[in-house]
């Protein structure tokens, strides 16, 4: 790899730099909820197997997640499981070649902040 | 002329020459997930809060019971390719091995226990 020129690279961007951009943060945002989607999982995993093993078992598990504390977890569940699946369209629109223009990319970034907020509100009031 | 198509050109890209394949198969779960991400929060979303006689009976119905079964299964093979993406980016040498290794056996432990869970209600 000696004869690479090195010195006419595009650089990377530098996060302490970086001016934060619709595109960047919607983004960012996509991996941090598909990444924390881990926590509502588990604890939905948790109450299907405390309902499988009786009465008692799930009054705990039913309890710890319909607290108040529950409830933060799973409206931030839902909204990062709608924010994240918005954005994965987003990905697969990318995918196929369309919406890569930086003014259609920011259209798609508002659609997935607006829409998930817009099917948060939807979940609150129908379940 | 040449009669290479786009796809022969990205297969075997990567330094272990399965490059395209990870990508390949996040864009199947994720497209499977979108149709059962909406079945499944309104199907669970009924079903939480309710007592535990009355969730036994909604979830020994097969279509509840389906989704929820396809959706965790779906959900955390799609969980365990996506957090090892998360992981190559921000580790290297034998942590990133290990994390790789606990998420994937975490996901897979989940997903079973999960099944297991809902086999055990809907049967």
């Amino acid at each position: 790899m000696a004869d690479v020129n090195r010195g006419n690279r595009p650089l990377s961007p530098h996060l302490q730099v970086y001016r934060p951009q619709l595109t960047s943060i919607t983004s960012i945002l996509t991996r941090i909820t598909g990444n924390a989607l881990i926590i509502g999982a588990l604890l939905v995993v948790w109450w299907f197997i405390a309902a499988a093993k009786g009465p008692d078992y799930f009054a705990l598990a039913n309890g710890v997640i319909t607290s108040w504390f529950g409830d933060l977890v799973m409206l931030g569940s839902v909204w990062a499981l709608w924010y994240h699946s918005l954005a994965g369209i987003r990905h697969l629109i990318w995918d196929s070649g369309r919406g890569l223009e930086i003014e259609s990319a920011e259209k798609l970034g508002w659609a997935v902040i607006i829409g998930s907020l817009l099917l948060t509100v939807l979940t609150v009031a129908v379940v | 002329m040449r009669i290479l198509t786009d796809r022969k050109r990205a297969e075997g890209l990567g330094a272990a020459h399965r490059g395209t394949e990870h990508h390949w198969h996040m864009i199947i779960s994720s497209a499977a997930l979108i149709g059962l991400v909406p079945l499944f929060v309104f199907t669970f979303g009924s079903a939480l809060g309710r007592s535990h006689d009355e969730v036994i009976a909604y979830y020994q119905q097969p279509f509840p019971a389906i989704v929820a079964v396809l959706t965790l299964l779906v959900g955390f093979i799609h969980f365990r390719q996506g957090v090892q993406t998360l992981i190559e980016d921000y580790t290297g040498g034998m942590t990133r091995k290990v994390l790789i290794i606990c998420m994937i056996c975490l996901s897979y432990a989940a997903a079973a226990t999960g099944l297991f869970a809902i086999a055990r209600i809907a049967l």
